[in-house]
């Protein structure tokens, strides 16, 4: 299954320092990790959560060196695009997968597949047995959603302010962090209810 | 330009007072009738406030048990956004069990995610699956799997005995039995159709065809019907099902079934063949029956060409799928691999000249290892493909070099014991590490060391050196494919050119080999075609990750014990002298050179404690070394390395082939080194030589002299030299009042020890019994250690 769905900063912030990562939407699934490290099973809830926030800021910054580096070594101009253009944005968009050490920062080993898009990154942590093929598709498709949805190629922090139109789609997508294996007509069936929620 | 940061900052950093006023407002919103699209920005927003904090925000009781009560809203906005606030904040306290089901009317998805007791949440999924309820909305039937599948994850143990089976029948019924015709009311005839003539029809394949056999993922229609969906559902989760319930290892006895299966194989597989489906199996074996079936009908609708672009890739997928579980199936029932190889090797064939379906042979690649030798198959070709030509070909694929790299790390054993080609490999390996370094050193780390075998040494460590210029290479080769015409005039770049040059082209080929059991002698022209491509971002990505792999290379080379045992010293010294040779042509200014240099020196002593004899052996070369001033500034830290070793290995004790005259050869070329720095001052442009050179230099004669007694005098009358000299106060050679102190102070105490020739012998070259104590194994010396051990346990601590 999938443990996590990141939307974060893959470029440079002024607010914060070289290297950080905003994080702009999370969502782990499955089991708190907590529970399988012996040195978390005697925290309270709130220090767990405070692990598990650090844990999440750990992969999004791990993803942002990924991601400069192989934006570095391919030298590619990064083209802008505007709202509108999300079709180009997305087949423009780099990818890649890193490895995550087991303990650094999931208790096993896991692979954060990414893509960049312009200065976002998107991120799925995917346990070391999952289909990455169809992983990988479906992160596109998260998001291609995403970026048409909540317009993310504009200036718009809107997604902040919209996270519960996220959630709606990874529940049909990807409902409690299960891969669906779906052919267009089902993909469709799912994603004419998501476009319904958007817009109530 | 894009700046979230603004609103998170506002969020985080929020008055407790205004966050009180908003609480209080809330409340309020929530206490009306109707609840419209105030409420709901105002949720996201208390949404936001909480999450913009890794540190815990405490909702007053009075809204928690509000936002809790709309976890069964009748409209869905208001399930999710109830449960992401419920998320970020704590349950109430004093109330363990919070969330249950006392509170929550009906379970829905966004609901369940904070259901706490998950025995009691599993048992109420499975009831609810049993009963077919017809109140019950289709999609919420469909959350029972995905929650399941966490439930796996977590704690498969909340499942009892009587769910498993269960589950196992329903898994069957939804997998082989779901309806074979189109949902939603499609009918076949057209606009003007009367009731008489909507009659069901039959779903449909990707390419278009009516469908023959039971339904798939792989089917379409217009609408579907509810066990469709559970069809896709169950299959999305099989393999975590199988994985978890059905391993050999979970016990239930399937341990002796499968030993009887594997040695009346060949009996069973007949029996099995024929009549599976009309046998009735128990549920478990019922499961991996339709499993099997469903795979192999999987496998056939892939071969369909689908008409988009999404499907195909979903055709993939389930090939990746079927096979990993018909792997799995196999490795549970052993008298299915007779079964299941025709149909993979059949696969194979469709699809190894194909390498845009590379990622798919991956999986195959690993059934044939898991099963091949059972089945008695070649496997030959398989490993062609994948040590030959994918990372041949599609070193810049990154997801294939991530799967490839996962597939060898898992088989390690295995691919070392059955797949010889492996170690022979790493040429063609390295080219995944030399494209994109950052992504892939992580699995070099853990992979290095096993390919380091005796045989193949010596080349890997020219080849871990020349990774900077395969780096280059493959960008040229990448970048001659997309653009066949050399650009004229183009930026003066000479690599391209160089690179399409038929007279260079076996030096590139060199590079680019595939296998090992190469040498070439001209790499000195390789590396000066490509000095201009030294600061290319990959090919520096790349350099930067040399100095670790070194760094593995060697420590395995001393460490691992079957190098130990059959690595010899020829090869060692063969190994030792072509690093040394590089290192004292690369010119000091490059840092690549001084980061070989620090690895190297660590190594270097390491190397020659285990086998002394190897600074004998070399020592024409070390010497070389070690007599050239320059080095003293330009190559100081590898330097003092080598002549530490030339003084403390260089005697008849570590081997019998020293001579006197070998001795007195390397004393005469330090001492004319030693003499030169101290009475001159350093090279324009170099700085004082470091205190620790000096000293090493002066130990290293004494040591030395020790050895061949007539050297004494010329060494102590160097050390009053430098006694009387240095009286003086500052030499031009010595910066450092302090360091000039400490030259001087060993000096005299070399100076002293060699008044003695038979104690200075003793200490500075002490017999090996001395250095390699033997502690409690020695019965000289483990009298005392007993007597002491004695004396403390009796008086106590």
């Amino acid at each position: 299954m999938v443990r996590c769905f990141l939307i974060h900063t893959v470029c440079s912030v002024s607010a914060l320092g070289a290297g950080e990562s905003r994080l702009l939407y999370s969502r782990l699934f499955g089991p708190d990790e907590g529970i399988f490290s012996d040195r978390e099973r005697g925290l309270n809830p709130e220090e767990r959560r405070l692990v598990q926030k650090e844990r999440i800021a750990v992969v999004a910054r791990q993803v942002r060196s990924a991601v400069s580096l192989s934006r570095e070594a391919s030298a590619r101009v990064l083209v802008e695009t505007v709202p509108g253009e999300e079709a180009l944005a997305l087949q423009e968009a780099d990818s890649g997968v890193v490895r995550l050490r087991a303990g650094d920062p999931f208790s096993e080993e896991m692979s954060a597949l990414w893509l960049g898009v312009q200065s976002l990154g998107f991120t799925l942590v995917c346990e070391p047995h999952e289909n990455l093929l169809l992983a990988e598709g479906t992160l596109r498709n998260l998001t291609r959603h995403c970026l048409e949805h909540l317009h993310m190629l504009g200036q718009g922090s809107e997604v902040l302010l919209r996270s519960n139109r996220v959630d709606a789609l990874l529940s049909r997508l990807l409902p409690h962090g299960q891969l669906l294996f779906l052919n267009h007509r089902f993909a469709q069936a799912l994603e004419k209810e998501v476009a319904a929620y958007m817009a109530k | 330009m894009f700046n979230p940061c603004a609103l998170c900052v506002i969020s985080r950093e929020i008055q407790e007072s205004e966050l009180q006023k908003f609480y209080s407002r809330l409340v309020k919103l929530l206490q009306g009738k109707e609840l419209g699209h105030e409420t709901i920005d105002s949720l996201q927003r208390l949404h936001l406030i909480l999450s913009a904090t890794k540190y815990t925000r405490t909702l007053p009781p009075e809204l928690q048990k509000k936002v809790q009560s709309l976890l069964s809203s009748p409209k869905e906005h208001f399930q999710v956004l109830s449960s992401a606030v419920l998320r970020e904040t704590l349950p109430l306290s004093g109330q363990e069990g919070n969330y249950n089901q006392e509170n929550i009317s009906q379970l829905n998805s966004h609901a369940a995610v904070l259901l706490a007791d998950l025995s009691s949440l599993c048992a109420q999924l499975l009831r609810s699956l049993e009963s077919r309820q017809s109140e019950v909305p289709a999609h919420s039937l469909t959350h029972t799997l995905p929650i399941l599948n966490t439930i796996l994850t977590l704690s498969p143990e909340c499942l009892t005995d009587d769910h498993v089976t269960l589950l196992n029948k329903k898994l069957v019924d939804w997998l082989r039995y779901a309806s074979i015709t189109q949902g939603g009311g499609a009918s076949s005839g057209g606009f003007f159709t009367g009731p008489r003539s909507r009659q069901p029809v039959p779903t449909a394949e990707l390419d278009g065809a009516v469908s023959g056999d039971f339904f798939t993922v792989l089917c379409v229609g217009q609408g579907f019907t509810e066990d469709q969906w559970m069809n896709v559902y169950s299959f999305s989760m099989l393999r975590h099902w199988l994985l978890t319930y059905h391993s050999v290892l979970s016990g239930n006895g399937t341990a002796d079934t499968d030993d009887r299966s594997e040695v009346d194989g060949s009996v069973v597989s007949i029996v099995s063949a024929t009549s599976s489906s009309g046998r009735l199996l128990p549920p478990k074996e019922r499961l991996r029956e339709k499993s099997f079936q469903y795979c192999l009908r999987l496998i056939e609708q892939s071969d369909r060409k689908a008409h988009r672009k999404t499907d195909t890739d979903l055709q993939k997928a389930c090939l990746v799928e079927a096979v990993c579980i018909l792997d799995c199936v196999c490795e549970e029932d052993a008298s299915l691999v007779f079964r299941a190889f025709p149909c993979i090797k059949a696969l194979f064939g469709r699809l190894s000249s194909d390498l845009s379906f590379a990622r798919v042979l991956l999986p195959i690649a690993q059934f044939y290892l898991n099963h091949g030798e059972m089945a008695a198959v070649d496997c030959e070709s398989v490993w062609k493909l994948v040590f030959g030509r994918f990372p041949a070909e599609l070193f810049n694929d990154h997801f294939l070099a991530h799967e490839l790299l996962r597939f060898l790390r898992l088989n390690l054993k295995s691919l070392q014991h059955r797949v010889p080609q492996y170690t022979r490999s790493f040429p063609n390996l390295l080219k995944f590490l030399a494209w994109d370094s950052p992504a892939v050193v992580d699995d070099f780390v853990d992979l290095l060391p096993s390919l380091v075998t005796a045989g193949t040494a010596v080349e890997l460590l020219h080849t871990l050196l020349d990774l900077p210029c395969l780096s280059a290479t493959l960008v040229l080769q990448v970048r001659s494919t997309c653009l066949p015409i050399s650009e004229p005039g183009g930026r003066g770049l000479q690599s391209p050119d160089a690179y399409r040059n038929p007279s260079f082209r076996g030096l590139f080929l060199f590079l680019l080999r595939g296998d090992a059991g190469d040498t070439i002698d001209r790499l000195s022209t390789l590396h000066e075609l490509l000095a201009e491509t030294a600061d290319w971002p990959r090919v520096v990505q790349c350099a930067q990750t040399v100095p670790l792999l070194l760094h593995i290379f060697f420590n395995t080379v001393i460490t691992v014990k079957r190098l130990k045992r059959s690595l010899q010293n020829r090869q060692l010294r063969v190994t030792l002298l072509y690093v040394f040779t590089l290192i004292s042509s690369l010119a000091p200014c490059l840092a690549l050179a001084l980061c070989f240099c620090r690895v190297f020196s660590s190594h270097l002593l390491r190397f020659c404690k285990l086998h002394p004899s190897l600074v004998v052996d070399q020592s024409h070369e070390l010497l070389e070394f070690a007599g050239a001033t320059a080095n003293v500034y330009s190559k100081e830290g590898i330097y003092t390395h080598v002549v530490w070793v030339l003084g403390e290995y260089l005697s008849v004790s570590c081997d019998s082939r020293c001579s006197v005259r070998l001795i007195t050869s390397c004393f005469e070329a330090l001492e004319a080194v030693l003499f030169e720095i101290t009475s001159s001052v350093p090279p324009p442009g170099a700085d004082c030589p470091a205190p620790r050179v000096v000293t090493t230099l002066m130990s290293a004669l004494a040591k030395l002299a020790s050895r061949s007694h007539d050297l004494i005098p010329r060494v102590s009358l160097f050390l009053s030299k430098l006694r009387t000299l240095t009286r003086g106060g500052s030499v031009a050679w010595c910066s450092d009042e302090e360091d000039l102190v400490a030259i001087v102070t060993r000096g005299e105490e070399l100076w002293s020890l060699l008044k003695a020739p038979g104690v200075a012998q003793s200490v500075l070259t002490p017999p090996p019994h001395v250095t390699t104590p033997q502690w409690h194994r020695d019965t000289n010396v483990a009298m005392p250690l007993r007597l002491r051990a004695l004396t403390k346990s009796q008086s106590g601590y």
